[in-house]
This record gives C-alpha cells, sequence and structure tokens, in this order.
C-alpha cells in the first residue's frame, strides 16, 4: 500500500539534495539548479496532498511554482551572464567585489 | 509468487497491447522513414524533370535498403576530445523523444497505442519537444565550433517556432474544446466541418511553424550542406547519423499527424456528417482502382521484362488494397453474423485510408516547398518567427476566441458558425497584413553600425 | 503492487538523478541529469493522476527551464571553471547542518507513521474511468478560483522577460 509518507519521504530527499547543492557548490549555475531541485520537491509534496484530498488545488499551486520557477531562471541566468560578461568567472567564492 | 514477477504479471497483463503495437511501430517505423526519403528523392527528380534513383531494384525501390546497409557498415567515429556519455545519448535522444510523441497520436479510429490519454496532442506535441535536447546536446558534444554554433542556431530556431505552433494548435483547440485526439476528430465530425475552414489563419501558422519545428527547407539552415559543413550532425557519421535523421523524418510524420488530427479532419472523410454524400465512402477503393489500372497501362512501357512483371506485381498490390477498402463499404450486404464479427475490424480501415492520405498530403506539401523555396537566411528566419508568427498566433487566439463566444451568444451550430469565425480569420489577415507592412518600413531604414553578435537573432 | 514498483522505480531515477546533479564537475552533466531527475518526478505525477502537471513539467521544466540552463552553460565558458575545486570551503559544517535537518524532519514522519490509530494516510485507489477529467478540472480551478493569481502569474512573467532581455543585453 503507497501511503502519504512515502511521496513524503522522496520530497524529502529531493529537498535535502537540493539545499546541500545550494549550500556546497561553488559553480552558482549548479546552485540555481539545486533550487530548481527544491522547487520540484515541494511540488511533489503539494501533488500528492492534492491526491489524498481529492482536491485540485494542489496541483494549481503546483501549476504556479512551475511557472515562478521559469521566471526565476530566467531572471537568474540572466544575472550570471550579465556578471560573467564583467568578470569572466561563475565561482560564488570569486564573486566578492561588495568585499571590503 | 514473489512480488517482482506477480507486479510483472499484473503489468503485461494490462498493457500487452499497447507494448506490442508499440514495438511493432519501433520496429518498422526505421523502414518506413527510408521509403519516405526514397518518396522524397522521387519527387524532388520528378520537380528538377528527371527520375530519380532507378539502379538499386525495380524503379529504385531497394535504394534504402542499400542506403541502410551502408550506413550500418560505416565507421564509428568518435572525436577524439568529444564527450563520450554525451556523444552517445545526444542521437538516443533525438529519436527517443520522437518515436515516444508517436504513441500518442490514433491513426484511424482503432489504432492508437496509448490510449485515451485525457492529454492527448499536448502529450504529442511536448514530448516532440523534447528533441531540442538531442539537438543541443549533440552539437556540444562534438566539441567543434561548427556543430556547436550549427545547434545552438538550430535549438533558438525549434523553440522561437515552438510557441507560434502551441498558440496556433490553441486556436484550434478552442474549436475542439478537449485535449484528447479522439475528442478532437468527433467535435470536427459534430461540427459538419474541419477546424482548417473554421481556422485557416492557424492552420496557415501551423503550417509554417511545423516546417521551422521540423528544420525542413526553407528553414533548414543549421543544416544545410553548404551551411556550417552539416551543423550539430557534423561529427556524428554512419548509424548515429542515420538515428538523427530517423528523428528528422519521424518528427515530420509526427508534426503531419497532429495538422491532421486537429486541422483536417483526423480520419474523417471530407463531409463526414452529411449523409447524402455518402457515396463518398466508395471513393478509397475506386482510387486504388484507379492507381491499378494506371500501372497496368504502364506496363507495355516498361524497358525490361522483369520490370513489367513487377508493374503488374503493383498493380495487383493495388487491387488487393482496394477489395480490402471494399469490403466495408459492402458489408450490409453480407450475412449479419459475419458483419458483426468483422465490424471492430473494419471500424480503422478506411478511417486509417484517408488519415494516411492527409497525412501524406502534408508532407508532399513539406517536399514540394523544399524543392522550390531558397533558404532563409538565420537573422531572416528568426525575425519571421518572433516578429510575425507569433504576434499574428496571438492575434489569431484573441479573435477565435471572440469569433466562438459570438458564436455562443448568437447560439450559431454547425455551419453557421462560419459567419462568426470568417470576419476573425479576415480581421486576422489584415493584422498580418499590417505587421508585414510594418517590418518592410523597418527594413528600408538604414541601421546603424552594430557589432555583430554570433547568436544573432 | 505495480503502483509500488512504479513508484519506486521513479523516484529512485528523481534521487539518483538529484544526487549526480549536484556532485557532477562538468556543468552539462549536471543539467544532463538535473532533466532525468526532472522527468522522473513527471512521472510520479503521472502516477498520482495529476496528468495536466506531468505534461505541464515536460514542456515548461524540461523543454523550458533546462534548454535555458544548456544554453547559457554553453555560452558561458566553463572550461576555466572545470579545473577549479567544485566545493566551498564550509562543504563539511553545511553537510551536517543539511543532515540534521533532514534527521528531523525524517523523525517526525518516522513517528507519525507509527503512531497507534491514526498514521499516514492511505492514498485510495479510485478507478481511472470514474476520477474527473484532470485537465477540465485544472482548467475550471483556474479560472473560477484562483484567477487572480493566473492574472498575476501572468504580470510576473511579463516582469521577469523584461528583466532578463534587459540583464543579458549587450551594452553598446
Amino acid at each position: 500500500m503507497l501511503t502519504i509518507g512515502h511521496y513524503l519521504f522522496l520530497s524529502l530527499a529531493l529537498f535535502i539534495i537540493g539545499v546541500i547543492g545550494v549550500i556546497t557548490r561553488r559553480n552558482v549555475i549548479v546552485v540555481l539548479m539545486s533550487i530548481e531541485l527544491i522547487l520540484n520537491a515541494v511540488n511533489i509534496n503539494l501533488v500528492a496532498f492534492s491526491r489524498l484530498y481529492g482536491d485540485v488545488a494542489g496541483q494549481v499551486f503546483a501549476l504556479f511554482i512551475i511557472a515562478d520557477a521559469a521566471a526565476e531562471a530566467a531572471v537568474g541566468l540572466g544575472i550570471i551572464i550579465a556578471f560573467f560578461r564583467n568578470r569572466e568567472t561563475v565561482l560564488a567564492d570569486e564573486m566578492d567585489l561588495l568585499k571590503w | 509468487m514473489q512480488p517482482a514477477s506477480q507486479a510483472t504479471l499484473e503489468f503485461l497483463k494490462l498493457y500487452w497491447a499497447p507494448l506490442l503495437c508499440g514495438l511493432a511501430v519501433v520496429a518498422v517505423l526505421p523502414l518506413i522513414a527510408g521509403y519516405v526519403v526514397l518518396v522524397e528523392r522521387k519527387i524532388m527528380a520528378d520537380m528538377q524533370a528527371r527520375l530519380g534513383p532507378m539502379r538499386v531494384g525495380p524503379h529504385g525501390l531497394l535504394q534504402p535498403i542499400a542506403d541502410a546497409v551502408k550506413l550500418l557498415i560505416k565507421e564509428d567515429v568518435i572525436p577524439d576530445s568529444a564527450d563520450k556519455l554525451v556523444f552517445w545519448l545526444a542521437p538516443v535522444l533525438s529519436v527517443g523523444a520522437a518515436l515516444l510523441s508517436l504513441a500518442g497520436l490514433a491513426i484511424g479510429p482503432a489504432f492508437q497505442i496509448a490510449q485515451d490519454i485525457n492529454i492527448g496532442i499536448l502529450f504529442v506535441v511536448g514530448i516532440s519537444a523534447m528533441g531540442i535536447f538531442g539537438i543541443v546536446l549533440g552539437g556540444w558534444a562534438s566539441n567543434s565550433h561548427y556543430s556547436l554554433m550549427g545547434a545552438l542556431r538550430s535549438s533558438a530556431q525549434l523553440v522561437s517556432y515552438e510557441t507560434a505552433a502551441g498558440m496556433a494548435l490553441v486556436s484550434g483547440l478552442l474549436f475542439a474544446g478537449t485535449l484528447n485526439i479522439k475528442s478532437i476528430v468527433e467535435a470536427q465530425r459534430e461540427q459538419g466541418m474541419w477546424f482548417v475552414i473554421l481556422a485557416p489563419v492557424a492552420f496557415f501558422t501551423y503550417l509554417v511553424a511545423s516546417i521551422a519545428e521540423t528544420n525542413r527547407a526553407p528553414f533548414d539552415l543549421p543544416e544545410a550542406e553548404s551551411e556550417l559543413v552539416a551543423g550539430y550532425m557534423t561529427e556524428f557519421s554512419g548509424f548515429r547519423w542515420s538515428l538523427y535523421f530517423l528523428a528528422e523524418y519521424t518528427n515530420m510524420i509526427v508534426v503531419a499527424s497532429v495538422a491532421t488530427t486537429l486541422f483536417l479532419g483526423g480520419w474523417l472523410r471530407p463531409f463526414a456528417s452529411v449523409r447524402w454524400l455518402d457515396f463518398l465512402d466508395f471513393v478509397p477503393p475506386l482510387l486504388m482502382i484507379a492507381v491499378g489500372a494506371y500501372c497496368v497501362l504502364r506496363v507495355p512501357k516498361q524497358p525490361s521484362r522483369m520490370q513489367q512483371w513487377f508493374m503488374l506485381a503493383v498493380a495487383g498490390l493495388c487491387i488487393a488494397l482496394a477489395l480490402v477498402l471494399a469490403m466495408p463499404v459492402i458489408a450490409p450486404v453480407l450475412k449479419a453474423s459475419l458483419r458483426e464479427a468483422a465490424k471492430p475490424f473494419f471500424a480503422g480501415i478506411h478511417g486509417g485510408f484517408w488519415f494516411l492520405l492527409k497525412v501524406s498530403a502534408y508532407i508532399y506539401l513539406f517536399m514540394w516547398l523544399r524543392f522550390t523555396l531558397p533558404r532563409y537566411r538565420f537573422d531572416q528566419l528568426m525575425r519571421l518567427g518572433w516578429h510575425f508568427l507569433i504576434p499574428l498566433s496571438i492575434i489569431n487566439v484573441l479573435l477565435v476566441g471572440v469569433a466562438m463566444i459570438a458564436g455562443a451568444y448568437f447560439h450559431l451550430h454547425g455551419w453557421w458558425l462560419l459567419l462568426a469565425t470568417t470576419p476573425a480569420a479576415l480581421v486576422a489577415l489584415v493584422a498580418a497584413l499590417l505587421i508585414l507592412a510594418a517590418e518592410k518600413q523597418s527594413e528600408t531604414r538604414p541601421d546603424r553600425a552594430v557589432p555583430s553578435d554570433f547568436y544573432a537573432g | 503492487m505495480l503502483d509500488k514498483v512504479i513508484f519506486y522505480f521513479f523516484a529512485g531515477i528523481a534521487v539518483g538523478g538529484a544526487v549526480l546533479t549536484v556532485t557532477r564537475r562538468n556543468a552539462v552533466h549536471s543539467a544532463i541529469f538535473l532533466i532525468t531527475s526532472l522527468l522522473a518526478t513527471a512521472g510520479i505525477f503521472l502516477q498520482l493522476r495529476a496528468e495536466f502537471l506531468f505534461i505541464v513539467q515536460i514542456i515548461l521544466y524540461v523543454g523550458g527551464i533546462m534548454v535555458l540552463f544548456v544554453f547559457v552553460i554553453m555560452l558561458v565558458n566553463l572550461d576555466v571553471a572545470v579545473r577549479q575545486i567544485q566545493f566551498a570551503r564550509q562543504k563539511w559544517v553545511a553537510l551536517v547542518i543539511a543532515l540534521a535537518l533532514a534527521a528531523q524532519v525524517g523523525l517526525m514522519l518516522w513517528s507519525s507513521a507509527k503512531m497507534p490509530g491514526q498514521g499516514l494516510p492511505v492514498l485510495t485507489a479510485a478507478p481511472a474511468n470514474q476520477l474527473p477529467l484532470n485537465s477540465e478540472e485544472v482548467a475550471k480551478s483556474l479560472f473560477d478560483s484562483y484567477l487572480l493569481p493566473f492574472e498575476i502569474a501572468s504580470v510576473l512573467l511579463l516582469v521577469a522577460m523584461i528583466g532578463a532581455v534587459v540583464m543579458a543585453k549587450k551594452r553598446t
């Protein structure tokens, strides 16, 4: 029998892997990809509960999260391209223009 | 029973039919794609006043087999600094996406591999859009400038025209009211006319966008022989190249099938809901008999004895097909029990014939355009997509929506709906001409000196 | 039984793809593994009877966002970055904190499964042809109860489009 717990554990696993990616990697493009993993994990959570309660609101919310992720990825990648043009680096440690 | 084998048995019991059909299609499709290539070469030859492949087999009919053997025995060359994993993966992604999207299509009312998907047409379009990765990763994995630029150009083109194609499909779907493929065709039967008459601008937009989606001329800059060597396919030789080729022709078939389903009435004969035109049901067998008769007439003109026998064999095949097609129409005079047993068999035959006829007509149009029009330059291509097709398709969605609301308000059904949609189409046409005029005006203004950007567009 | 096998299949691919995404040196490899993870998640959506979300995930997330990622990775020259150290200096502390968070939430889920009388609810297996059509339900909901978020989302996308164009434009 598949319980809601199966999907919650899957969502937790993906979330934690995404968090590890965000706080550990130096390459900002991989950091952005890990953020997409986090959003994905949240989507699985929402859709699992939507199936449990038969309410389609969870799926609609997940749809908005996907639209939001697209917007955020576009702007984030635009920022990376703009920064790369100036500083020739994509490593987070080397983006220290504001350091005193 | 062990859980693993129990699960497998359960799976097989539920899904044995789609699995078998899917395997059959995947096995047969490379052969079909090869023969589509032969047909294209013959049509190209016909339009260029020559004969095309004639040597290998009678009238060149074994040419695809010879080509396949040649490609399979070629040496597999992998560039030294190429990324091996991605180099292997890229053609597989292209072919996989193209073949998977075939699963959602319904060839006739009886043949559909993935039955009754709620999101039918969106499934086909979405999965075939995944083929972009095969192109981008293939170009990147080759580790060569020409490949990378060709890949980026090709995928930029595909992404741009995907939006226009999607919006055009939305215009057609507004009339269908559902995404399910069989329901779309049923909606066209209820409406009494194909959606191309209700939404001609959408069909035109989808036609142009689908030519660009499949990288066919006049939008084939990324893979033309005289540009960028061969674009993203440069470093792929032998079997890998044939996989890309197979993906391209399968994409063509998929795109033609989507257009046929949504705009050209799917498997319905012309005027499917008009009872007094039921004699049109005799057209398929009569057509095949006509083709067979033509083959028989050409027999004396063949140069050699073997080719004469071959023509007679082709004529016999056409007559046999005509007999098969004639069975559903003469079924009412058969015994009642025989009729009942053969009903599911008959349901699909004529539908399949009409569907394949329309798909072939669409693909013939593709080939005709390829051999007639010169190639678009890349910036012209991108300008056409973004400045013309996308605004036109969005305006069209708006206008079709307004037409549908007007139709619902005045209770227009069937052919009366044309009263609402024709003005919408005319306004869209005027909008298109205005956009084109604005583009022409902006072209004649002298450009400032702009540094050239390779990824422009 | 069959749905358990399907779930573990997709879940395994999703988690495996995620782990590989976060650990690869080459950004394009990371992108490819993220694509497999997202496709596996789409499979999970399909298993949860969310058909519209399945195809939206494939069209938008995989066919849109990931294509954008791959484009940017190719435009940005990563030859230098590939040879650098990939993990930041704080990696061990970060790992410990993340695993502590995982243990905390995991323990909460596990104990709620073991609670007598309540436990975690079971997903009922309703026959597919008695469920309402998924696309129609989502569409009704979007244009009925959630119309305002729908309009705000379109404004958000417009703003993001303008922002991305402005950010990535070359200063002439």
